[in-house]
């Protein structure tokens, strides 16, 4: 394996996704958020995480992915970006992997949208596809507001 | 002068001079290093500044003999060599003395450092080059200084008697030397005459008998003594605590001294701290909630300590940040003299409150802003010497800087007694840039028009100088304020001078706000903005809010006030109450100042004021301009800081410049910066102008008559789950006493079926005092026209050009003090028994 990598591992609606594990701070438990109005739809809100207060991005929202089930609860993977911490609400957490080079490919032509933006490409594993998330991309968030809200 | 900026000073002075003496060393090995030597330059040119500032100007002479020498130097007109380096070690020598003895006795002492300043000017001059150095080895410079000493000056007795033996030789060798070279014998006395006196003095002499022995041993002929005589005289502070210290000297010597006394800590640590007594107020807050409830001693004990040393803690921390004013305005004089000399202007500064105390960002922040007012004071507030003199003035113009707290909150003035603003030329150029029409123009109010100068693009110097007047600046310092959450605003009278008011928030970490709710979110108002907060009841509601083209406002005190409502403004679904229906019992308005203008904005619900520490927001959701920042509240949970301006901005409340006069204060500013207070004005019995202190005031209140109570005698409103006594002026003043037993009959409120209630906080109870009508507030100077005309009257002044009765709370209130139940036929007969 060249270039090994570690990539701490989520699913969202089934999907693998990695973000590289250099990016992430900690994995956490959902906590109780305040949404903060006028912002764009994929910030669900703020949190204190031990005094520090985060933004949490939904990253179905963000990736464009149907919503998460109200009973639900998400799990939170606090990625470091730049000075700030950012928390991304997956659905679930999944082990620390270990890929190489060889297993990477970029992300196919045909693919569009959020998705395309977010994903630096996958890697084919035994069993499943993983897609690596560029945690920047991930974590920004359009100026534009949620769609019921465009219009005041 | 403030102890604490002397003693900054030493502290930034010796550490200063251990660098210097460091460069210095290290220069005389590599005489081509200009970075070292650019470095050695500026720390002299920040002593002489500051002790300049500081009015020690002995120290200022010789920092300047020697920056001169050291510009030279870093020019390159001449290049170090072991005499320069001596002549500068004896300069950082006498510096250092001269703190000592500040330190010590809090002036340089008696002292005479003509001798060193010429020899200074002499090695600058270059002739040391020629002199000194070549005719005899540079090693015997000091020795020969201090030998000279020996033999002319018969005041160092210390010296003579302890190190007899050894200054013979010395003393030999300097008057022959003396002979030899007449060149050397100025610069030879110049650490001669530091010795002499001040509590230093032994400490010198020290010194001098410690070189001459170095010398006189070396026989002045080795090469190593040269490096012995420097060394010597560079720490003198080894000297000073022996046995022939004097007693001046003695007590410095066993206290601590000031430079050991204090530490340099980065900020980015302190921030840290910051944050981590944040957090432990927090979990002080979950564990006093436990404790409370639990009721078990050994947990509420030691909650109770946590809880009283997390407050000291955290108070402790804040200290840690705060920083005088003064550091910042230490920079001005030389500002304005520099300004002053460039526009050929005679200007003093008079400083007062240097003390005040300010969070460090926030000094950092004001920095920029002050120097900007302060130059521009001089540019263009105060004339030239012969116009003031034609004016009657005097010829020497006057800056004033006043700090001061207020309400939470720093106000910073600057004043200048210059020729004022010109009202009309401000609205020609404003016009002329294209600011506004000149229809606009016209239609502006006194204090509408000077503000125009805060806008860009706008500058009325005639003449453009280097000092100010591009037209940047004054939008820039305007900027620079409001974004720390402060607000800035001009007065200026013709012929008399210009104020420019800034009020800062003393500490962006924490600050008091309001916490209110709307659509089950908590949000919080930083006080700062906070005007007042009205309560709209029931009926009143509908009647009370009207719509100008579908825009709603509100009539409070006879304006009209814009209202936002923040569930709309924030876009928030209402939870399920939304379908109660139209009409709630009661709104709750806050009403908020941004940019000097008021509005109202309707919240849900109205909780506590606390003080919150606030944290920034991320960076992608500034962009908003709704929120402020975040803070996290007693329960753990974030709540959001409303940005005020941002929302007014929003909104629109902010942007129509000039277009409609809000503020109440409006009626204001003619005097300068005469001491002003606010006052609520309103109409008493039978429509007496009268006025309280607004700081008196908790609210205003409207409420139905037929909600007025009897309790015993005492009429009382149900008020916020409480039992509010009311007061009735026309019964409380003293000659309606016995004409009016019915008070209400008479009202003409009372015919509308309300009264109109002040709410006002009487040794520790709520008392509502009922008026008429209220008329106004006002922010001036009340100034006594006549003693009190009768008993509950403090007396009468003029505000706005009324005459006004300002109350004694304390004789109206008294009636409502004892319980509501006591019969008030009671208080007479008690006062007359």
């Amino acid at each position: 394996m060249t270039n090994a990598r570690q990539f701490c591992t989520f699913y969202l609606e089934n999907h693998l996704f990695g973000i590289e594990l250099r990016d992430v701070r900690e994995v956490l438990q959902q906590l109780e958020l305040t949404e903060v109005p006028l912002a764009p739809y994929a910030v669900r809100g703020l949190m204190n995480l031990r005094g520090q207060i985060v933004m949490a991005v939904d990253l179905r929202r963000q990736l464009g992915l149907p919503e998460r089930p109200a009973n639900q609860p998400a799990m939170n993977v606090i990625v470091r970006t730049g000075e700030d911490a950012v928390s991304l609400l997956v659905d679930e957490i999944g082990d620390v992997i270990e890929a190489g080079d060889d297993s990477f490919e970029p992300p196919p032509e045909t693919l569009q949208g959020a998705m395309r933006s977010a994903i630096r490409g996958v890697h084919k594993l035994e069993k499943q596809l993983m897609h690596v998330l560029d945690s920047e991309r991930a974590c920004t968030v359009e100026e534009r507001a949620a769609p019921m809200a465009a219009e005041r | 002068m403030s102890d604490e900026i002397v003693r900054e000073f030493l502290v930034e002075g010796n550490e200063n001079l251990d660098t210097l003496d460091r460069e210095l060393i290290q220069l005389e090995k590599d005489p081509h290093n200009s970075a070292t030597l650019a470095s050695v330059f500026r720390t002299i040119h920040t002593i002489k500044g500051t002790c300049g500032f500081l009015g020690f100007t002995k120290l200022e002479a010789v920092a300047h003999a020697g920056e001169n020498l050291l510009s030279k130097l870093r020019d390159g007109a001449l290049l170090l060599n072991p005499g320069i380096t001596t002549a500068l070690l004896r300069m950082v020598d006498a510096v250092r003395q001269m703190l000592q003895s500040i330190e010590a006795i809090g002036n340089e002492g008696e002292r005479d450092d003509d001798a060193l300043i010429q020899m200074l000017a002499r090695v600058t001059q270059g002739d040391s080059l020629a002199d000194a150095p070549a005719a005899t080895p540079p090693a015997k410079l000091p020795a020969t200084a201090l030998a000279t000493a020996h033999v002319t000056k018969p005041a160092i007795p210390p010296v003579a008697r302890g190190k007899k033996a050894k200054t013979k030789p010395a003393t030999r060798h300097a008057a022959t030397d003396k002979k030899s070279s007449h060149a050397v014998s100025l610069p030879v006395e110049a650490p001669v005459e530091v010795p002499v006196e001040a509590p230093v003095a032994a400490a010198h002499a020290q010194v001098a008998s410690a070189e001459v022995a170095a010398n006189a041993s070396a026989g002045a002929t080795t090469k190593e003594a040269p490096l012995d005589a420097k060394i010597v005289p560079a720490n003198p502070e080894t000297i000073p605590r022996s046995e022939e210290s004097d007693a001046a000297q003695a007590q410095p010597a066993s206290r601590t001294s000031v430079s050991e006394g204090s530490i340099r800590v980065d900020v980015a640590l302190l921030d840290k701290l910051m944050n981590l007594v944040g957090e432990l107020v927090l979990a002080r807050n979950q564990v006093l909630q436990f404790s409370n409830a639990a009721d078990d001693p050994a947990i509420v004990a030691p909650s109770h300590r946590l809880n009283q040393i997390t407050s000291e803690l955290q108070e402790g921390v804040m200290k840690t940040r705060m920083q005088p004013i003064g550091n910042i305005w230490s920079k001005f004089p030389r500002t304005v003299r520099d300004v002053a000399t460039s526009c050929g202007k005679q200007v003093r500064i008079e400083m007062f409150g240097q003390e005040t105390e300010l969070d460090k960002t926030i000094i950092e922040a004001i920095k920029d802003p002050l120097t900007h007012l302060v130059r521009n004071s001089v540019d263009h507030g105060i004339e030239r010497p012969e116009a003031r003199v034609a004016a009657g003035k005097r010829a020497e113009g006057c800056l004033t800087l006043r700090a001061y707290h207020q309400g939470g909150q720093v106000n910073i003035e600057i004043s200048d007694d210059g020729a004022g603003l010109d009202q009309e030329k401000i609205r020609r150029k404003a016009e002329e840039r294209g600011l506004l029409t000149a229809e606009k123009a016209a239609r502006l109010s006194e204090r509408e028009t000077l503000n125009l100068i805060f806008l860009p693009g706008f500058s009325t110097a005639e003449k453009i100088t280097n000092v100010s007047g591009r037209g940047v600046g004054m939008d820039v310092v305007k900027t620079n304020i409001e974004k720390i959450g402060g607000t800035v605003d001009v007065q200026s009278a013709a012929g008399v001078g210009t104020t420019v008011k800034t009020k800062i928030p003393l500490t962006l970490a924490i600050i008091p706000g309001l916490v209110v709710r709307t659509g089950g979110e908590r949000f919080v108002i930083p006080q700062v903005s906070l005007i007042e907060l009205v309560r709209i009841d029931g009926g009143e509601a509908r009647r009370g809010i009207e719509m100008v083209h579908g825009v709603p406002v509100y009539r409070l005190r006879g304006r009209l006030l814009p209202l936002l409502y923040l569930d709309r403004e924030l876009q928030i679904q209402k939870p399920a109450v939304s379908s109660a229906p139209e009409g709630e019992p009661v709104r709750n308005m806050v009403v908020l100042q941004a940019d000097g203008r008021q509005f109202g904005l309707i919240v849900d619900e109205i909780r506590d004021a606390e003080e919150i520490v606030v944290k920034p927001l991320d960076r992608r959701l500034k962009a908003l301009k709704a929120f402020a920042g975040a803070t996290i509240m007693g329960d753990g949970l974030v709540a959001l800081i409303l940005d005020v301006l941002g929302l007014a901005q929003r909104t629109g409340i902010v942007s129509e410049a000039g277009e409609r006069a809000t503020s109440a204060g409006s009626a204001e500013v003619h005097e300068a910066s005469a001491e002003k207070q606010a006052f609520l004005v309103f109409a008493g019995p039978d429509d007496a102008r009268m006025a309280i202190p607004l700081d008196a005031l908790a609210r205003l209140e409207e409420f139905p008559a037929a909600r007025v109570e009897k309790c015993g005698a005492e009429s009382v409103v149900q008020y916020r789950g409480r039992i509010l006594p009311l007061v009735y002026l026309n019964t409380a003043l003293e000659e309606r006493r016995q004409t009016s037993r019915h008070p209400r009959a008479a009202s003409a409120n009372a015919e509308a079926g309300v009264i109109q209630v002040l709410v006002c906080n009487h040794d520790e109870r709520a008392v509502g005092l009922v008026v008429e009508r209220i008329v106004d507030i006002v922010e001036e100077r009340a100034e006594v026209k006549s003693a009190a005309t009768r008993k509950g009257v403090l007396y009468a002044a003029v505000i706005q050009e009324h005459v006004t009765e300002l109350l004694d709370l304390d004789v109206i209130l008294a009636g409502a003090a004892p319980a509501p139940a006591q019969p008030r036929e009671w208080e007479p007969a008690g006062v007359r028994g």
